[in-house]
């Protein structure tokens, strides 16, 4: 589904991405985890088409079509979404007008009818119920006065209604309390099919006892050091990212 | 004299001409004697320039060059008049109508062809709910006696005062004690003109006692092109426990210059609010609102919102002047800019000795879309009592590009997500609009604009 080859990246001249590789099937959760500074939210940055990001090598191809030529909103309708490590407040654009506009634009761009009214609100009520998020944060503004875990719970609600391919998470455990986490792991696991797949950034091992990982990256100075399976999660919860810095010098 | 450079203009010479005629028409003796106090004060200030601290952002000389006539004598239209005031209205109401569907209750209509009330296409309300005559015919009147000419200020003010000179007729409307306006009057002053002409619209607007009204005011021209200078003057009087929510839509077309006047008194208990949009269109918007707020414990709002867009200068001037205690005034600006476009914003809070437990607040905050867009802001406030709550602010910025950002890694295009952006960025003062039907009309007026931009 996902294939990054020799990604090189910066910002202003400062390269952040020095080559790095990833695989990512149909069906397949990989975690991304790695200490400070290693380049895991500018991945992000990169794959949703953030804007003062250069690419300067490599390629990023979404079933075979050329993601890095896509402008963010392309990317989006050809199925990646980003749950955003700190997803930003618009006041006066309503929660529910905005993700209705999304849709509509995504469904437009494959060539299918907008959603009716009565459609798209039966839906919502739908996917509200199934990542429980809570009916009073969909009518107000986009993330106005959420508190940190609503607005991680409000990207968890926009992703199961876009429905992405590939969906990546910001470091979403962040901020969140061990209830928000639970609820945002179930909803995330709900979402889990056979044909998406998820990139799931972390500093924590904590978030994949609850979302299990296929695959767990580390990624140092820009590129991918070592991978292994939901124990190499833990193994550096035990032990810190030093050795594995260590080995890959070695 | 400062009015040596003018004297010697075309435009200057017509106007002293039409002053001799327009001295004429007025009936009484005072009115008389006001048109020629007002002619004096104009001829001794002369139209104001930049060097004149009201006008330092806003040089309206350039737009006095044309060689307009000072005059479209009102009189009957012919039927070919007729059919093209009644085609530009049909089609202005047709796309008002677009966002009334579903939730129209329906305006009455009043429509004035250079100031000339039209009955054939206005609906007008009863006249128990609401009087509206021509100054011919409301000179007499006790009500406009009262008040003609002593709401809006004469001194230091050159367009005032010509437009108190030269003015032909006018609108005076009256809402009669106790009488409440059950659908709003929908006011649409069409400028019919067969060359460049420079026009001197006067209304002057009376709320009795325990009334309310909703009027909202649209201006449409045809589009001939020519250039059109609109000095208008607003006088308004609002009794006590009255309420009059005024709407002021501009928009319009190259080659019109809008500058107006209005002025307004209020009586204890009374409500006073004022909405006024200003769209791409006009050159030249220069509104001077001003309250006297005339007795104690009332309250009034001024929501302005502008989206200029080419070479467009648009420039709100507000004054409120506190008098007595526990009054409350409520201003919210907020400006988007496209293009080359210029804004200015000079709020001005006056609260009086004698005005203690004032609350004042203003704000005005402006989004530049381009680098050759520009803003003037300046807040002005001063307090001579000292137990009032007084707050400014004033922000110009540009789009949050990271919500911008946002929106379109969720599939949203750009012009779409800017257009979302500008909506929620109005939403503060468009959410103030009492009727559902013109906050529609508004929000498609920009997003329009913004799809062009």
């Amino acid at each position: 589904m996902l294939s990054i080859k020799n990604l090189h990246a910066g910002v202003e001249e400062k390269e952040i991405l020095k080559g790095l590789n990833l695989e990512v099937k149909p069906g397949e959760v990989h975690a991304i985890m790695g200490p400070n500074g290693a380049g895991k939210s500018s991945l992000a940055s990169v794959l949703s088409g953030r804007p003062n990001y250069e690419v300067t090598q490599g390629s990023v191809t979404l079933d075979g079509k050329d993601l890095l030529d896509m402008s963010p909103e392309d990317r989006a309708r050809e199925g990646v979404f980003l749950a955003f490590q700190y997803p930003i407040e618009i006041p006066g654009v309503s929660n529910i007008n905005f993700l209705k506009t999304a849709l509509n634009e995504i469904r437009t761009y494959k060539g299918l009818e907008p959603l009716s009214a009565k459609e798209f609100l039966a839906l919502s009520k739908e996917k509200q119920k199934l990542v429980e998020f809570d009916a009073k944060l969909v009518n107000r503004s986009l993330n106005e006065g959420f508190s940190g875990g609503e607005k991680k719970r409000n990207e968890i609600f926009q992703l199961a209604m876009l429905e992405p391919k590939l969906s990546i998470l910001d470091e979403t455990d962040s901020g969140l309390d061990i209830d928000a986490l639970r609820i945002v792991s179930r909803g995330v696991n709900k979402l889990r099919s056979d044909k998406n797949a998820f990139i799931i950034i972390t500093h924590y091992q904590r978030l994949l006892d609850y979302i299990v990982p296929d695959f767990v990256h580390v990624l140092s100075d820009g590129k991918i050091v070592k991978t292994g399976d939901k124990n190499l999660a833990l193994e550096l919860e035990e032990k810190g990212y030093d050795w594995i810095r260590e080995e890959a010098i070695h | 004299m400062i009015m040596i450079n003018q004297l010697e203009t075309p435009l200057y010479e017509s106007i002293a001409a039409k002053f001799e005629i327009a001295s004429l028409q007025s009936s009484s003796e005072a009115l008389q004697a006001l048109r020629r106090e007002a002619f004096n004060i104009f001829k001794t200030l002369g139209f104001p320039s930049i060097r004149n601290e009201e006008w330092k952002y806003t040089n309206i000389l350039p737009f006095l060059k044309e060689d307009y006539e000072l005059d479209v004598i009102p009189q009957e239209l012919t039927p070919e008049e007729f059919g093209k005031t009644a085609a530009l209205v049909a089609h202005h109401l047709e796309e008002l109508q677009q966002s009334l569907k579903g939730e129209q209750k329906g305006a009455y209509r009043l429509v004035t062809v250079n100031g000339k009330i039209n009955a054939e296409l206005s609906v007008l309300p009863a006249p128990e709910l609401l009087r509206i005559l021509p100054f011919a015919q409301a000179e007499q009147e006790p009500a406009f006696l009262a008040n003609f000419g002593k709401i809006a200020t004469l001194k230091d003010n050159a367009l005032v005062a010509l437009n108190t000179a030269l003015y032909n007729d006018g609108l005076y409307i009256e809402a009669p004690k106790g009488s409440v306006l059950d659908k709003p009057l929908h006011l649409v002053n069409v400028l019919l003109a067969g060359g460049p002409v420079f026009v001197q619209p006067r209304h002057l607007v009376v709320i009795q006692p325990n009334a309310s009204v909703e009027i909202i005011e649209t201006t449409i021209s045809d589009d001939a092109g020519h250039a059109l200078f609109v000095n208008g003057v607003t006088e308004i009087a609002v009794g006590e426990n009255a309420h009059f929510h005024h709407y002021d839509i501009q928009t319009g077309r190259k080659g019109m210059r809008f500058v107006q006047r209005v002025e307004a008194t209020q009586q204890k208990h009374s409500n006073y609010s004022n909405y006024t949009f200003t769209l791409p269109g006009t050159d030249l918007v220069r509104n001077n609102l001003v309250l006297h707020l005339n007795a104690p414990e009332l309250e009034s709002h001024l929501y302005g919102l502008y989206l200029s867009a080419d070479r467009q200068l648009v420039d709100n001037h507000t004054e409120v002047h506190h008098k007595y205690p526990h009054g409350e005034s409520n201003q919210l600006y907020k400006g988007v800019l496209l293009d080359q476009s210029k804004a200015v914003f000079n709020g001005k809070i006056y609260v009086y000795q004698d005005a203690q437990k004032t609350n004042a607040f203003q704000q005005s905050n402006n989004i530049l879309f381009s680098e050759k867009a520009s803003v003037n802001a300046k807040p002005q406030l001063e307090i001579f009592a000292d137990d009032v709550k007084c707050s400014h602010g004033t922000t110009i910025g540009q789009i949050n590009k990271d919500a911008l950002f946002y929106l379109q890694t969720r599939g949203i295009g750009e012009q779409r997500a800017r257009n979302m952006m500008v909506n929620a960025f109005a939403f503060d003062v468009t959410e103030k609009v009492k009727i559902p039907a013109l906050r529609t009309y508004l929000e498609k007026l920009i997003a329009a604009k913004m799809d062009n931009a």
